[in-house]
């Protein structure tokens, strides 16, 4: 965005920023606390509790890294989101493709179940999915047993983003690329595809970081040295509930890697939304 | 096309549609489902004050949020809309807490909160205040109003979010027509944004209706429903009875009430949708 435009009644005065000040101190204030606390100890945190470390103690971010637990948590997150992700986005191009460039009786209709999905609120068919996975596909405690329902889940607004992507690419190049004689799997590999990314990456992060953030789903079906990040922060807080630092050092980290990938991509995702939505 | 709808197919029409059948057995989880009781688990769930109550939460948090969450997100957002110095970075600042996980959002929060050790107690005497007794979380006239605004301190970000993108899209012709007017900043954002961002205030209106409707995560790690079921929400209601108590018709029923609960609010809004967008297009 250029600085130079002006817009009018552009700029704030001291009570513009005086607000904004305010917000950005209540938004930030308890995620600076909890990374702060971390540094502290718990006797600094009893005694004043709204204080800097003083002094500054690593021993709480270091037992974090040094315990296997926290690893172990932090690779079964990755496996999960990394599967959700690669399954969520290749169905949902595979279904939004024929959806988006093909003419078919079906085709309104068949969109509609996918616009449908998007309303369903996944906590309907929590306990079914539990009793289904567990005991008859028996993938109770296993990456794949989370990760394929929350493709499932995530597929409705996959096909919603992705098919306006698709649809916006100009028949013509389609032709042209038929006349040179590409295939129609050429076309979608080698064609489609590559012009619909944008739309791809926006799908692909807000899977993943919905997956890494995932809560219900895993602590019905994961348990012990199978939890994830989310789960293993909620562990860890009720079963050291006395170590308060502890537990804050614990969390400042787990939140790291979703905020960094969120925040590096905010760009590209918002301006996905924004061109699923014009579409 | 049809991995898709394998996937969807197997594990989410499945899901529902063994949760509805599951709704009419009395059934404790081992066993084949066979203890067929009609409608007695609808009578159970919809007689029980815990529900009930439950309902009601769901539809505080329906309300507040849309009473306290969209002033101040549009508030904001126009704020943010000004050509201040920083302005990306507060953007991106006010979208953190969106993108954390509720559980770890709520983690923290349970820290902050904690009676005598937590700060937000610390804060309070120190302006001279006493803070409960029991802290925030464990008095039961204090926990929902408390979850709230947990729940808005981490849900604002995504309000502003939307209503930044759909104030971009307002031209600036309009502006400057507004200014040479004479109109005030106030007046042209009431006047001229704010009927624009009419759209995008209705999209938000809605993920905001399913996302408090269903709310489960920030309940369920804050207060677990308690105390004496002052939060309890549909969802950790039925997560209760299923996953702790074992009573899957009940949890089952609950499941069908949440869900039809949705549809019918989602039916009201297309309705409001409608109507609305006609009083537009006079």
């Amino acid at each position: 965005m250029s600085t130079r435009r002006m817009r009018p009644f552009g700029a704030g005065g001291p009570l513009t920023y005086g607000i904004a000040l305010v917000v950005v101190a209540l938004t930030l204030g308890p995620v600076v606390y909890g990374a702060l606390g971390g540094f502290r100890s718990n006797e600094q945190l009893a005694t004043d509790p709204a204080g800097l470390p003083d002094p500054w103690l690593l021993k709480n971010y270091n037992g974090v890294f040094a315990n296997p637990d926290f690893w172990r948590y932090a690779l079964n997150s990755t496996a999960i989101a990394v599967i959700t992700t690669v399954v969520a986005v290749v169905c949902g191009v595979m279904a939004a493709y024929p959806l988006a460039r093909y003419q078919f009786r079906l085709r309104e209709p068949l969109f509609m179940v996918f616009v449908l999905g998007l309303l369903f609120p996944a906590a309907v068919a929590i306990i079914p999915l539990f009793i289904l996975v567990t005991r008859d596909l028996e993938m109770g405690n296993t990456w794949w047993g989370v990760a394929l329902p929350q493709a499932a889940f995530w597929l409705p607004i996959t096909v919603v983003i992705l098919r306006p992507f698709l649809m916006a690419i100009p028949k013509e190049l389609e032709e042209a690329a038929l006349m040179d004689g590409a295939s129609r799997v050429g076309i979608f590999w080698w064609l489609m595809l590559p012009l619909s990314r944008p739309g791809l990456v926006t799908v692909a992060v807000l899977a993943f970081v919905g997956s890494w953030n995932a809560y219900l789903l895993p602590l019905l079906l994961l348990q012990q040295d199978m939890r994830t990040l989310p789960l293993g922060v909620a562990d860890y807080s009720t079963e050291h509930s006395a170590d308060t630092a502890g537990v804050l050092a614990f969390t400042s980290i787990a939140m790291i890697p979703a905020l960094v990938l969120f925040l590096a991509l905010q760009r590209r995702i918002v301006g996905g939304l924004q061109g699923a939505v014009k579409g | 096309m049809t991995p898709a709808l394998a996937l969807m197919g197997v594990f989410v029409v499945w899901p529902i549609v063994s949760a509805v059948r599951m709704s009419f057995y009395r059934w404790k989880g081992f066993g084949p489902m066979e203890d067929f009781v009609g409608l007695r688990n609808y009578g159970r769930v919809l007689g029980d004050d815990v529900f009930r109550d439950a309902v009601a939460h769901n539809f505080v948090i329906v309300i507040a949020s849309v009473v306290v969450q969209l002033p101040l997100g549009l508030a904001i957002a126009m704020l943010l809309n000004r050509n201040i110095r920083l302005r990306g970075l507060l953007r991106t600042v006010v979208f953190v807490p969106y993108v954390m996980a509720e559980v770890i959002a709520a983690v923290i929060w349970f820290q902050l909160l904690q009676p005598e050790y937590g700060v937000v107690d610390g804060l309070i005497e120190l302006v001279g205040l006493t803070p409960p007794e029991q802290g925030f979380l464990g008095t039961p006239e204090l926990a929902l109003p408390t979850l709230f605004v947990v729940l808005t301190w981490k849900y604002l970000g995504l309000a502003v979010l939307l209503f930044l993108a759909g104030l971009q899209g307002v031209p600036d012709e309009l502006y400057e027509a507004a200014q040479l007017d004479g109109a005030s900043w106030w007046r042209t954002q009431l006047r001229v944004a704010l009927p624009l961002l009419g759209p995008t205030i209705r999209t938000w209106l809605f993920l905001s209706m399913i996302g408090s409707l269903q709310q489960f995560d920030m309940v369920w790690v804050l207060t677990g429903g308690g105390p004496a079921n002052a939060t309890t929400t549909m969802a950790t209601y039925l997560i209760n009875q299923g996953t702790q108590r074992h009573n899957y018709g009940i949890a089952g029923a609950a499941s069908v009430v949440l869900f039809l609960v949705s549809f019918v609010m989602a039916l009201a809004y297309q309705l409001l949708i409608l109507r609305r967008d006609t009083v537009v297009e006079r």
